[in-house]
């Protein structure tokens, strides 16, 4: 073959484009000569932490994949799962985090525009996108100018492309001043028996590339100094890759269209690394070849090389193999959505990549060994050391009225409505559960089923016990979907760490994946698909080990979906589930307890009881379907009053409530234990009794009020319009702040 | 009754339309793609929300360019019934067919949330299933809401009845705080003279299923359905 | 031959991305900006090479695409 790029013999290039000079070895012998530049690039972008998970590999395998209404586990685009009627859900959640960073909108946007493409590359329509948010400390100078542009850019895409952004979640900490967290999550239904696949079959098939044309966007920036490009290669290459939701509508609506007739044998997103990682995937899985000439990529710019083609990050691509002769079904169909649409390479039984440039061979490389060989590495860990239990009574005990109001009007318990009214979370005619409650419920059209959706983690507790927190995680995305009377499904996971290379952080990741292993099996709660995020610090700060866990579950009967509103007067409020009154690491200690001498130790979070939290959820769930629930909340973040007055502020009702218990009364209204619930019902009796049979302890707390107050023990803590006000304001304040 | 909904590129509240005139006609309408120039014989036309070529250049410009507009534009003039949501009604300014235009919301937001509409005459065969003065509760869900005309046309308009929805507030004041994009004169919706074409930014097609939330946008559909059967 | 193709906001519509802008040039210390109003610059490649018609057929394309005249005013250059 002739090579356009020699690199002088038995010597490594300074630039190895981010591969170790081991990884180089490795791929000068399954080449059995040295790479060719383009050759090089597409090594390095293969073997990426992104694409390879050369780090997590290890770890990702112990996690349960299967349950028998998995149809597609990881490893494809998107997980599958088999929601009845014939019917597929099919999702996955992805981080976008360093783009965000670096250009909030457009990071967002893309970020929202790839998870797309991965689920409507299985042939599903997205009906709904959620997305996990997670900021620097408030007061840092960069913290509103990144909310600000990451939820336009959410918007922006999402509201353009109609599918409706349903809900998610907003976290504030420090440690994310310097790598903030945009973790995207879109959820598609498809035929079950019409899913597609990336594995390319067919030798002579053609390969055809669809969507909008290939820029210089997103090069690997290690290259940039390559003497291989002039001087002036550098102003041409943008880095930052720009969203066009527009043409993303119009792909997704073709390629549906396409999907529909019979012309697709395989297909793949261009995501990240773009033509690269979707024809080695393509032709890896399949165990073919696939030969390409870049003479036919349609371009955006004059004279750019096979390197740049092979590795440019443009969005809104696709790579298809099609049955051949169906490549004028394809035209027809592109050509009505004004899209470009051209055959530039084809199936081969070689089991190589070949890259073509103007007659020239520039790439040939066996896809065999680079997927099969790619780096996995066994990171040395250490396991995070135990920490102590904080005991309630050494924790100061506020007076609850004003605890509460600080708490509702703190950064992470605040109202999330400016956020979420930038999003068009209705389009489409199925949001029958609006942003604001433990989950989303869209129905899926055409069925009386209902999707519901969350997304979940608490990264303080996985700081101070990976394990547990992993745990929890998994944990609350099941009990916020059992509370809106769904039957938990599958998760998909975005793990975001630190740097895996420091003992520690590996620790964290090891430790969250044995968790969310353990609540995983104890729930039947499969993972269908993930994505890992790794190095994830700035200057040796690394962020919290943020698991983040997308749930998906159904309801059977969309028009039983349960409110977190109290309903009406009159109703008995009853806790599920056991209170110890648990402060480690919980909202109140961190919010109200800060000048403490408590603050200063990280104490351990509350503990997973996953038979309890088995037992509490499938009691919960019952009595919804049974119809003997008028309200159902979780309790997380800020413990029983946050919750009830949560209740209270949706439904426009009061409560009073009277508590006399051993538990420190601050510890039993402020704790965060686990696998709680509260639920309303004018039935009390039933559920008493119902819970009684299910072994789950069960506490009548006291009854809902047509008053619009609050009411402990007699005492009044606070009107619902002076807590609505002071929930209300604290974010539309802060992002007003000049 | 046989209405067409109208596709443009990036439109993609169709959905919520088909559904919400099946729901009140029992028969879903035709799907015309922006590309044609004919029109099945049809007694209502329906311009859908989203964002026709991406809102690039300014909202709706593109599409009220489309081959489809000069047919709907005969239709109109012949009494063909035309209506506009969100987007369709930033086309269907754009095209000339009702006057004024929709510029990006004050807030420079996108806002989705509902609103409160005071609906400003039930003398039109889209709201004569409505009282005068009865206000109604939908979504909106728009970053280019913000009605503009100059006050000469909104005299002419004011006096030629041909304000349909003002935003306001649950007791039907049209305040400053109720107007959620910074609407001239609150306006949420406007007839053309003749009263057979209808624009609104809100979106009543999402209010029209009791598990959706709100059912008070059903009377409009219910009117057509009636006018027309 | 090019043409460029300025399109602005008429006096007395509103212009609030010219005030998000105004706003945040006095964040950042600039004083002095009485007003901003922000507008539209667009490029045109031509084949024509009369300049009479050139200008005649891009005003054609503003009346009829590029500006609203609602709202917005054009003004057209002309570069060989």
């Amino acid at each position: 073959m002739s090579r356009t790029s020699p690199t002088p013999k038995a010597r490594r290039p300074d630039d190895l484009m981010g591969l170790t000079p081991e990884e180089y070895d490795r791929a000068i012998a399954i080449l059995g000569r040295e790479p060719t530049l383009t050759e090089l690039g597409i090594f390095s972008v293969m073997w990426s932490e992104h694409c390879s998970y050369k780090s997590s590999k290890k770890w990702l395998k112990q996690l349960p994949t299967k349950a028998p209404w998995v149809i597609c586990g990881p490893g494809e685009n998107a997980g599958v799962i088999d929601i009845g009627d014939g019917l597929a859900a099919v999702f996955k959640m992805e981080s976008h985090n360093h783009p965000s960073f670096i250009e909030p909108y457009q990071g967002a946007a893309t970020g929202v525009g790839g998870i797309l493409r991965d689920v409507f590359t299985m042939g599903a329509r997205p009906i709904a996108n959620m997305n996990a948010l997670r900021f620097g400390d408030p007061s840092h100078p960069k913290t509103r100018h990144l909310v600000a542009g990451v939820v336009a850019g959410i918007g922006g895409y999402g509201n353009c492309v109609g599918v409706p952004t349903v809900g998610g979640e907003t976290n504030f900490d420090p440690s994310y001043n310097g790598n903030c967290l945009v973790n995207a999550m879109t959820v598609g239904i498809a035929p079950a028996d019409r899913i597609f696949y990336s594995a390319a079959a067919g030798p002579g098939n053609p390969v055809v590339y669809v969507g909008a044309k290939t820029g210089r966007d997103g090069i690997h920036g290690a290259t940039m100094a390559s003497a291989e490009f002039d001087e002036k290669s550098e102003e041409k290459r943008p880095t930052v890759q720009v969203g066009d939701p527009f043409t993303e509508k119009l792909l997704i609506e073709a390629c549906l269209e396409l999907m529909a007739t019979d012309a697709i044998v395989a297909i793949q997103d261009m995501g990240a690394a773009g033509l690269t990682s979707s024809s080695v995937e393509m032709a890896g899985k399949g165990g073919l070849g696939i030969e390409l000439d870049l003479d036919r990529v349609p371009t955006r710019e004059a004279g750019m090389t096979a390197y740049e083609i092979m590795l440019s990050e443009s969005q809104e691509r696709m790579l298809m193999i099609l049955k051949p002769g169906r490549e004028d079904v394809a035209a027809r169909i592109f050509a009505k959505y004004e899209l470009d649409c051209a055959v530039i390479g084809k199936v081969t039984t070689t089991g190589r990549l070949v890259v073509k440039k103007n007659g020239k061979v520039e790439a040939d490389m066996p896809v065999g060994p680079m997927v099969t060989q790619s780096p996995e590495y066994d990171r040395p860990w250490v396991r995070t050391p135990a920490r102590p239990v904080l005991e309630a009574d050494a924790v100061p005990a506020h007076d609850p009225g004003q605890a509460l109001k600080t708490l509702m009007a703190s950064p992470d318990l605040c109202s999330r409505r400016w956020i979420w009214e930038q999003y068009d979370y209705l389009v489409r005619g199925h949001t029958v559960q609006r942003p604001g409650g433990d989950a989303a419920v869209v129905r899926v059209p055409g069925t009386h089923k209902g999707l519901a959706i969350t997304t979940d983690c608490t990264p303080r507790y996985c700081y101070a016990d990976p394990e547990t927190g992993g745990a929890q995680a998994v944990a609350e995305t099941w009990r916020n979907l059992t509370a809106v009377g769904a039957r938990p499904l599958a998760i998909t996971d975005n793990m975001n760490f630190g740097n895996p290379e420091r003992p520690e952080i590996m620790g964290q990741f090891v430790g969250c994946i044995e968790g969310m292993r353990k609540a995983c099996l104890a729930l039947d709660y499969p993972v269908v698909s993930g994505n890992v995020s790794l190095y994830n610090e700035t200057q040796g700060q690394a962020i919290l080990p943020t698991p983040t866990i997308g749930g998906v579950g159904v309801v059977d009967d969309v028009t039983k979906t349960m409110g977190l509103a109290f309903q009406r007067p009159g109703d008995t409020i009853i806790l599920i589930g056991e209170t110890r009154g648990w402060l480690g690491q919980s909202l109140y200690f961190r919010e109200l307890c800060r000048d403490h001498a408590v603050a200063r130790e990280v104490w351990a979070p509350p503990p997973v009881d996953l038979a309890a939290e088995r037992r509490n959820g499938d009691l919960v769930r019952a009595l919804i379907g049974a119809g003997m629930v008028s309200a159902c909340h979780d309790l997380s973040d800020g413990g029983l009053l946050v919750g009830l007055a949560e209740m209270a502020l949706a439904g426009g009702f009061g409560f009073a409530i009277d508590i006399a218990d051993a538990v420190p009364l601050h510890a039993f209204l402020f704790g965060e234990d686990q696998g709680r619930y509260v639920v309303t019902s004018a039935d009390a009796d039933t559920v008493l009794d119902r819970a009684r049979a299910a072994g789950v302890p069960a506490t009548v707390l006291g009854r809902t009020t047509a008053e619009p107050r609050l009411t402990l023990n007699g005492a009044v803590l606070i009107s619902v319009e002076e807590l609505r006000a002071a929930h209300e304001s604290w974010l539309p304040a802060f992002m007003a702040a000049p | 009754m046989k209405s067409a909904v109208i596709l443009f590129p990036g439109s993609n509240r169709e959905p919520d339309v088909v559904d919400a005139i099946e729901r009140s006609t029992g028969r879903k309408p035709a799907i015309v793609w922006h590309r044609e120039t004919e029109l099945p014989d049809v007694d209502l036309i329906v311009l859908p929300g989203g964002f026709s070529y991406g809102d690039y250049l300014r909202t709706g410009a593109i599409a009220a360019r489309s081959p489809i507009m000069n047919e709907i534009r005969r239709r109109a003039e012949r009494g063909t019934p035309v209506i506009g949501i969100c987007n369709g009604f930033q086309i269907l300014c754009e095209a000339g067919l009702l006057p004024g235009v929709l510029l990006p919301n004050a807030s420079l937001k996108f806002i989705c949330k509902d609103v409160y509409l005071r609906v400003e005459t039930s003398q039109s065969l889209f709201t004569n299933r409505y009282a005068t003065g009865q206000v109604i509760r939908v979504p909106v869900a728009h970053h280019d809401g913000n009605y503009f005309a100059d006050d000469a046309t909104l005299d002419r308009m004011e006096q030629r009845g041909q304000i349909a929805f003002r935003y306001c507030d649950p007791d039907g004041n049209v305040t400053p705080e109720a107007n959620c994009n910074g609407s001239a004169r609150n306006i949420a919706g406007v007839f053309n003279e003749t009263k057979n074409v209808l624009g609104l930014m809100p979106h009543p097609e999402d209010a029209t299923d009791p598990v959706l939330g709100s059912v008070d946008g059903r009377p409009l559909f219910d009117a057509l359905a009636e006018a027309m059967a | 031959m090019k043409a460029k193709v300025h399109v602005t906001l008429k006096n007395g519509v509103l212009d609030p991305q010219g005030k998000a802008i105004a706003h945040a040039l006095g964040n950042l210390g600039f004083t002095g900006v009485n007003e901003v109003r922000q507008g539209k610059y667009i490029e045109l490649d031509l084949a024509e090479t009369d300049r009479a018609k050139a200008h005649e057929a891009v005003k054609q394309m503003c009346e009829k695409l590029l500006a609203n005249t609602v709202i917005e005013n054009y003004a057209i250059e002309l570069v060989e």
